[in-house]
This record gives structure tokens, C-alpha cells and sequence, in this order.
């Protein structure tokens, strides 16, 4: 990783009362960085929260928004909770894939997006809704998924959550 | 929308933008914290807050005074103060909407709990899909320790706390209290045993009351203008204060509501949900998120709140109600919320990690034509197993299943005997929700 990263990871252990308490930010700083959390990310990481690799995995592992394999630049998290489940989630999915040409799990062979499930985010009052970087969108229309399409082709990421 | 229903915790609600700290001011923000640091002890605090008859909103119903009495007066320090923003009960979202209202409210009920317990450190422990959330938070957090109100010696006085935001990774178990103490030490989030208790051993093994965000909302309105005017506000006897509830599935208005605690099901539906779409009709509902049971008919009127609920048989949960209609297959829908429950159990215990799954298998080949009357007596057998687990979120995630049998039998009987599931796919319907202009994603933008 470069100096400035490492140096602005430092600095944010440092101010923790407990390193391990920065566990996720750093995996979530060094996702964005490397486009998803590596191998040599986890060795990094950890070194970085003074724990070893193996106690960092058991973290990566566990939770939903680290990515330890290769992701496009924009991660669509499609909400297949109850209500949006109601509100026509598999048709949305599925004219989502079919725009994008790849099954839920996939990316597109130009590495821009990943599409994946996710549980209930919290916007049943936006439903059928979905999260692209952490970004809401919805209530989802075939239309207004080609909007979204189009306008993130024509513009650069703003990255897996949030990069600082 | 709301009619006559005195607003607190949304007084300040916008269509567009958050609550500035000054607007939040202009409302009385922050005067409960002054006259706090001025005039009461810790303990003062605590009682206070137990005599307004303040319970949790998270889904539990504890009284909260009676949490943060459990801190021992000798308790050794630091302490800690945590507010869960973790929402990530499915159908819920009011604790989004009033992060998205008056964040200032939320810190000065999180510094004010800090108090009342001594607490050096607190956390707003918030989950990925509410990053906006958390982007407001830290802004907000900033400007409040600039104002004095946060940092040391809070407005002068021999008080001091600190207050973080923790970015959850996200899994459902980190709502649950004692995983999140290990999900904010960075360990593996599952579940602790009790006793001890957090009150008493929580965070880095030190004194911790971990509350609801909706709670802490409360806990300033409640010190600048007394318990007996927040027991006022509800509307039955015994309640107290009022809730933030929700509607959403077949409602022409999805939406949260601020009403008195105690307001009618029919009422959060029909007058504030906008009922139900044109030939939809009631057939049942999930009166507080995924982990309550399905409503039976009858109890449409039911008053929401914790005690009517209970006394039933059922549970008040988040509040959060998810309305379903007579085209609505609730095979189907269990088949949704266990799925649910399945990818999110932590996998700690046996009977949660082994018995969700089993149940998800049975209810899937019943509403694909595969179904056999044998499996209901095995589905009633399985949810039984899952209150053998460490937590209570392996039994909360059975409650659709074991309800759907209990009410609903005839439904899924008439999967098994026509060998297929007898409902339409599910499919949108109209409808015309608050979010639907989708302003809220630039509240975390707003600046002030």
C-alpha cells in the first residue's frame, strides 16, 4: 500500500483505546484501495492492528460487506428482504442481470459491476431498493435501472463504501 | 399526515435535509443536558428515567432506567455507552428515518446515558447499508464537541465523554446485545452468555449499557419535561411516551409514523399506512419486524404497544409492521424470512445453524408441489429446538414459521394437497411512499 494510506491508517489505530476496535475500517480502507480485501490486504491489516492474519480472517470471513475475492468497481447489493421480496425483487434482479448480462455473484467481463443479494437494508419505504456502494436506490423500475446503468458508466466509481 | 399526534422525536422532520444543531436547539435541544450538568447526580438521572416508565424500543421492552441502575455504584472504570443504530430487523427502518431527522437528538440522549452510567467512551454502532447514517454522524459529532457538548468537561462541568462511530461489517447477529460487544472489540460477533451481565462485565470486560437508538431519543425529552408528561403522551393507561412506528408491504403509504404509544393497528394501516391497495384486502400482518409473529385477523384493533401484545401471545418487536394481503402467499413469505435467518445466523449454536435450514428446506418443497403432512408435526418439532440456542435471535427467527402453522395451517395444507402453491407470484403494487423522490440519499451531504 502506498505511504500516505499506511500513514493515515496509523494515525487512525493509534487513536483507537483498542487497535482491534479499527478492525473493519482498515479492511474497508484497504478494499477500497486494492478493489477488494487480498490476501496481502489481510497480512497488511493485520500487521497494522498488532493482531495476526488468521484473527483478521476471522473477521473477513464473517461479514457481508468484506469482499475477500475480486469485485467489480461497483457493488450492487440487491435487497431481497420481505418486503422487497412483495414488491417484485425477482423481476428487478432479473432485468438487472439481464441488462448486465451475468448471474447474481458475477461481474461483468469489463470489471465494473458485481451483482449480489443482501439481506433487508432498511428502505422498505423506498422498496424494491438496492445498495450500489453503500448508495440507496429505489423504489426500482426497469426504466429507472437503465438510468442508474447509464449514469454510472458514464462516470468514475466513488468507491466500496467510503474512501477518505 | 400525522394528524393530531404531538410530535417529539420527528418535531424537527424534513422533507429534505437533517435538523441543523441550531434548529435542534431552537427546540429545546441540549437544555436537558445543561440543567443535567448542573443540577443532578448520575443517580438522579437513572431515576428519572425509571419513573417516566421508559422501555426499550429495540424489541425487548426493558425498562431503561432499571438497565442503567444495574451499573454498580463501585463499578470499576472506564465505562462505556453504546447506541444501536444496527438496525437490521427486516421490515424496519424508523431508527434510519430519525438518524435522517435530528441527529443531535440522538447524540444528546447517547451523552446523557453516558451520564447517568459515569461513562468515558461512547459508540454509535451503525451498519454498512446505513452509511449515510454514518456520514451524518460523524459530521454531527464534530459540531456538537465544537459547541461544547461533547469532549472534556462538557459545558464547563467536571464531565467528560468521547463519542465514536463503529462501522459495522454486517450481519444481523450484531444487533444482538452481547455479539455487538464483541463485533466493537473486533472478535468474531457471537453471542455472550449472561451473567455477567454488559451492566456489569460488557465492552473490554467493563460496566456497558448498550441501548436502542429510538430509547436514547427519548431520554432528553423526557429530563427537560418530566415523566409524568411522557406517560401523558401515550395512549393507554400503563404506556408511556410515544413510539416510532412503521407500515410498509401492502400499503399505499409506506412510511414511518411518531404516534402515541398504544395507537391501533387499523389506525398505523389505514389512516397513516394509507391502507391497502385497490383489491388488496387485510389478511395478516408481522406487527414488528421478521422475528414476530403473523397477526391473526381478529386483533386488528389491537392497541400496539408492549403489554397488549404480550397479553396475546405475541410481541410488539420494532413496531415496524409488515402488512400482508389475501393474493400474498404466506408459505412463500416465511420461505423469504427464513432464508433471511438462515444466511444471517451466526452459526454459533447447533440447533440455529442446523434446525433454520432444515425448516427452510421443508417450506420450500411444501410451495413447490413437493410438500407432505408429515413435515408440519417435523417444522413444529424444529422451531422447538431453536430455543436450545446461546441467544434469542434462533427462536425470534422461528416465530413467522411456528405462527404460519398455528394460523395459517389451512394455507399450507392447501399447498400439499393441490401439490403447488395455490397464489400468483408475488408482484409490485402501486404505491406512493415518502422516499419516493429519493432526497433522502443527500441528507449526508447537507452542510451547515
Amino acid at each position: 500500500m502506498p505511504k500516505e494510506l499506511q500513514e493515515d491508517l496509523e494515525k487512525r489505530v493509534a487513536g483507537a483505546e483498542h487497535p482491534r476496535e479499527m478492525a473493519i475500517d482498515a479492511m474497508v480502507v484497504l478494499q477500497n484501495y486494492y478493489g477488494y480485501l487480498s490476501d496481502e490486504a489481510v497480512q497488511e491489516a493485520a500487521a497494522l492492528l498488532g493482531m495476526t492474519p488468521a484473527e483478521l480472517e476471522e473477521l473477513a470471513t464473517f461479514y457481508e460487506f468484506i469482499y475477500r475475492e475480486p469485485v467489480g468497481k461497483y457493488i450492487i447489493h440487491v435487497c431481497d428482504g420481505i418486503v422487497c421480496w412483495m414488491n417484485g425483487h425477482q423481476s428487478v434482479l432479473d432485468y438487472l442481470c439481464l441488462k448486465l448480462g451475468i448471474r447474481q455473484g458475477e461481474t461483468t467481463p469489463d470489471g465494473l459491476f458485481t451483482v449480489l443479494p443482501v439481506c433487508c437494508i432498511g428502505y422498505c419505504d423506498r422498496s424494491p431498493a438496492m445498495l450500489i456502494n453503500r448508495q440507496v436506490y429505489g423504489p426500482l423500475t426497469p426504466e429507472g435501472i437503465d438510468q442508474i446503468l447509464q449514469k454510472l458508466k458514464d462516470q468514475p466509481p466513488r468507491g466500496a463504501g467510503r474512501v477518505k | 399526515m400525522n394528524g393530531m399526534a404531538p410530535q417529539v422525536l420527528l418535531q424537527n422532520r424534513k422533507p429534505d435535509r437533517i435538523a441543523t444543531l441550531d434548529e435542534y436547539r431552537e427546540s429545546g435541544g441540549y437544555e436537558a443536558l445543561a440543567t443535567v450538568l448542573k443540577k443532578h447526580n448520575p443517580k438522579e438521572v437513572q431515576q428519572m428515567i425509571l419513573d417516566s416508565g421508559l422501555l426499550g424500543r429495540g424489541g425487548a421492552g426493558f425498562p431503561t432506567g432499571l438497565k442503567w441502575k444495574a451499573v454498580a455504584d463501585n463499578a470499576p472504570f472506564p465505562r462505556y455507552v453504546i447506541t444501536n443504530i444496527d438496525e437490521m430487523e427486516p421490515g424496519t427502518f424508523k431508527d434510519r428515518i430519525l438518524a435522517h431527522s435530528d441527529p443531535h437528538m440522538i447524540i444528546e440522549g447517547t451523552i446523557l446515558a453516558g451520564y447517568a452510567v459515569s461513562a468515558q467512551k461512547g459508540f454509535l454502532f451503525v451498519r454498512p447499508a446505513y452509511e449515510s447514517s454514518a456520514l451524518i454522524f460523524e459530521r454531527e459529532l464534530k459540531i456538537a464537541a465544537e459547541a461544547g457538548f461533547l469532549g472534556k468537561n462538557i459545558l464547563g462541568s467536571d464531565y467528560s465523554l468521547d463519542i465514536a462511530v463503529h462501522r459495522s461489517g454486517g450481519r444481523y447477529i450484531c444487533g444482538e446485545g452481547t455479539a455487538q460487544l464483541n463485533a466493537i472489540e473486533g472478535r468474531r460477533p457471537n453471542p455472550r452468555g449472561s451473567p455477567p451481565f454488559a451492566t456489569d462485565k460488557g465492552l473490554w470486560q467493563r460496566p456497558t449499557v448498550l441501548n436502542n437508538m429510538e430509547t436514547l431519543a427519548c431520554v432528553p425529552h423526557i429530563i427537560r419535561r418530566g415523566g409524568e408528561w411522557f406517560k401523558s403522551l401515550a395512549r393507554i393507561k400503563g404506556a408511556a411516551g410515544t413510539k416510532l412506528y412503521s407500515a410498509c408491504g401492502r400499503v399505499n403509504r409506506p412510511g414511518c409514523f411518531e404516534l402515541p404509544m398504544g395507537a391501533r393497528l387499523s389506525e398505523i394501516i389505514e389512516e397513516h399506512g394509507g391502507g391497502l391497495p385497490p383489491g388488496s384486502e387485510y389478511k395478516t400482518c408481522l406487527p414488528g419486524g421478521a422475528s414476530t409473529r403473523f397477526l391473526p385477523k381478529e386483533f386488528y384493533n389491537i392497541e400496539m404497544d408492549f403489554a397488549p401484545l404480550k397479553a396475546i401471545g405475541h410481541r410488539l418487536g420494532t413496531g415496524a409492521v409488515i402488512v400482508f394481503d389475501q393474493k400474498t402467499c404466506l408459505v412463500g413469505a416465511a420461505l423469504n424470512l427464513i432464508e433471511f435467518f438462515v444466511r444471517e445466523s451466526c452459526g454459533w449454536c447447533t440447533p440455529c445453524r442446523e434446525a433454520l435450514p432444515y425448516i427452510r428446506d421443508l417450506l420450500w418443497r411444501i410451495e413447490n408441489g413437493e410438500g407432505r403432512e408429515e413435515f408440519i408435526p417435523r417444522l413444529q418439532a424444529m422451531c422447538k429446538h431453536t430455543w436450545k440456542s446461546f441467544c434469542v435471535f434462533a427462536p425470534g427467527a422461528t416465530m413467522p414459521v411456528e405462527s404460519l402453522l398455528t394460523y395459517f395451517g389451512d394455507e399450507v395444507r392447501e399447498h400439499i394437497s393441490q401439490k403447488k402453491c395455490p397464489f400468483p407470484p408475488p408482484s409490485p403494487s402501486p404505491s406512493e411512499g415518502e422516499g419516493r423522490g429519493g432526497g433522502e440519499r443527500n441528507h449526508a451531504q447537507t452542510r451547515h
